[in-house]
């Protein structure tokens, strides 16, 4: 059925028909309303699930780990500084292979103190070992929130489903939402090899020592490693079951494109437009927008940008000393491989200041007009 | 593709109209993209909504700087703020106000169109009488005036997503729609 909804609403949607068991979360702007809707779901029974007030995101986390290890399916939300209150349990989430999914709304880190966008707050989880999925539309929310518990069970890996403020957290937009007996043919309910219950008890997180913890920390990675496929596969299904595929990256005009902009987000949605009047200006531009940063697709990108000239990536977000976090996976990327290639890294609209489809014209003709970077960080948009 | 603007105070259900509007949209079919102004909204303050319409899909995700159309909740906002600023040529001001529009003196590359909502909206006892809610009488107006969409699909989307007075309040899209 089409109905007009947020991007928390959304995320909302998707745990009901992903038939979240129990969810834990502390409110915080604007997660708040992801779930304000799933306590009110909670109440008039419209989702069967338990849900578990506590007094901070660090709790949260820790509310869902436990339901988790007894064999639930567990869900929760936040947003910057909660998300970062939240750190050290992302570690406990993966380490404890517990497959968590979490919808986060990315917004800049205080001081100064922000509500607006950038990508910093979920960029600097990414060594936890968590699924990072980065969506473009209230459409692509719900449906990842759906095929993250599916990729999450299966590698006992868990995921975060990460949306922009307000340009999709209060955006309202037309969201197809699927029949709940076609979500279920798609998800099977979650069955865990191992769970402690009364009736089997186990120890979970115990001290482990070095002649263990290698191999724990060995597997992880060997999992992680399946997930391009299985995000493939579980996305071509998806395709198959709803009509929409969801995939590792999104694509735009970048087979004969001359410059491709490397893009995520709802920046990645805008991007398109650019690429798209480009064109018609006679520039060929592509958009390569990245949907899966954690794992990073290595070689899906290093196929798409192959006949590219120049590639342009776009970071709302920055590690400090060093760059943009997507230029450096994508020099990553086409390190031994394309090194002849030049990649131009932009930084633009932290702390939500506005990207438009101007700001990618202006981005694509600076990179056009160099042969090389001649910066490590090309800053767009600042005032100085 | 349509861009529209939305000028209110905060406590009018400026956003909510511009929902019940992108429903009434969606309802035939069209795409539509609805967002209240990115900040903190304090009652009686300026604030703003912003709609896109279109029949395809909409990917552009930045904010709207030059409408096609701008709808005036608060009349009292003409006089605060520039609610022209940005406006295509050519365009629509939709303005809440018992005046006719020569009287609002704006320039003559507007179309400019007025909708006593206030009066609609007290006569259906919306809101109080020193705080009527407008909304959905305005956007009774607005989608007759503009064509964006049937008035059936204005009255489902507000006996759908209004959670007081539903039928007060399509009476009152209803009444603001046959007005203009």
């Amino acid at each position: 059925m089409k109905k007009v909804i947020m991007g928390n609403h959304a995320l909302s949607y998707g745990a009901m028909l992903g038939r979240a068991q129990v969810i834990s979360a502390y409110p915080i702007t604007p997660q708040t309303q992801v779930v304000e809707l799933l306590s009110e779901m909670c109440a008039d029974k419209t989702l069967d699930a338990k849900f578990i007030k506590v007094e901070s995101e660090h709790s949260a986390m820790a509310a869902c780990l436990g339901a988790s290890l007894a064999g639930a399916r567990t869900f929760t939300a936040t947003s910057s500084q909660g998300l970062t209150l939240m750190h050290e349990l992302l570690h406990w989430a993966s380490g404890g292979r517990l497959p968590v999914v979490m919808g986060n709304i990315n917004r800049a880190m205080a001081p100064g103190w922000s509500i607006w966008s950038d990508q910093n707050d979920s960029l600097s989880q990414r060594d936890t070992g968590w699924i990072q999925f980065y969506c473009c539309s209230n459409q692509e929310v719900l449906d990842t929130v759906i095929q993250a518990f599916k990729v999450s069970e299966k590698l006992l890996i868990p995921s975060m489903v990460v949306l922009d403020a307000f340009s999709l957290s209060h955006t309202y937009e037309v969201v197809d939402v699927p029949e709940q007996e076609k979500v279920d043919a798609y998800l099977p309910p979650f069955k865990p090899q191992i769970k402690i219950t009364p009736d089997e008890p186990h120890a979970f997180g115990g001290l482990t020592s070095p002649e263990h913890y290698f191999e724990l920390r060995y597997k992880l990675q060997k999992d992680m490693e399946k997930a391009p496929a299985l995000i493939e596969e579980t996305g071509k299904e998806y395709e198959k079951m709803f009509g929409r595929y969801l995939g590792l990256v999104d694509e735009y005009c970048c087979d004969d494109a001359d410059i491709i902009l490397i893009t995520s987000g709802t920046v990645g949605s805008t991007a398109r437009v650019a690429a798209e009047e480009l064109r018609q200006e006679g520039i060929r531009a592509g958009n390569l927008r990245i949907k899966a940063f954690r794992p990073f697709p290595f070689e899906t990108v290093r196929n798409i940008v192959k006949g590219a000239e120049k590639i342009a990536v776009v970071d709302r977000n920055i590690s400090y000393g060093h760059h943009g976090m997507f230029y450096e996976e994508v020099k990553s990327a086409l390190y031994g491989h394309n090194d002849s290639l030049p990649v131009f890294g932009f930084i633009a609209g932290l702390g939500g200041r506005d990207i438009t489809p101007s700001t990618f014209k202006e981005i694509t003709n600076y990179a056009l007009k160099k042969k090389k970077p001649e910066e490590e960080i090309i800053w767009i948009g600042v005032k100085r | 593709m349509i861009e529209i603007r939305f000028h209110g105070r905060g406590g009018q259900g400026t956003v909510v109209a511009s929902k019940i509007l992108a429903d009434a949209i969606s309802k035939e079919g069209n795409y539509v993209q609805a967002y209240p102004e990115f900040g903190v909204e304090r009652r009686g303050a300026p604030v703003f909504a912003f709609i896109r319409i279109d029949n395809k899909p909409i990917y552009d995700k930045s904010r709207i700087y030059n409408p096609d159309h701008v709808i005036v909740v608060d009349p009292t906002l003409i006089e605060a703020i520039d609610i022209t600023e940005g406006l295509k040529e050519g365009g629509h001001i939709i303005v809440n106000s018992e005046k006719k529009p020569e009287e609002l003196k704006f320039p003559k590359k507007f179309k400019v169109a007025t909708i006593n909502a206030t009066e609609i909206a007290v006569k259906h006892k919306l809101g109080t009488l020193a705080a009527p809610i407008v909304n959905t009488a305005i956007v009774g107006a607005v989608v007759k005036i503009l064509k964006l969409a049937k008035i059936e699909s204005v009255l489902e989307a507000v006996q759908e997503g209004v959670p007081v007075k539903p039928k007060d309040n399509a009476a009152a899209a209803k009444e603001a729609y046959e007005k203009s």
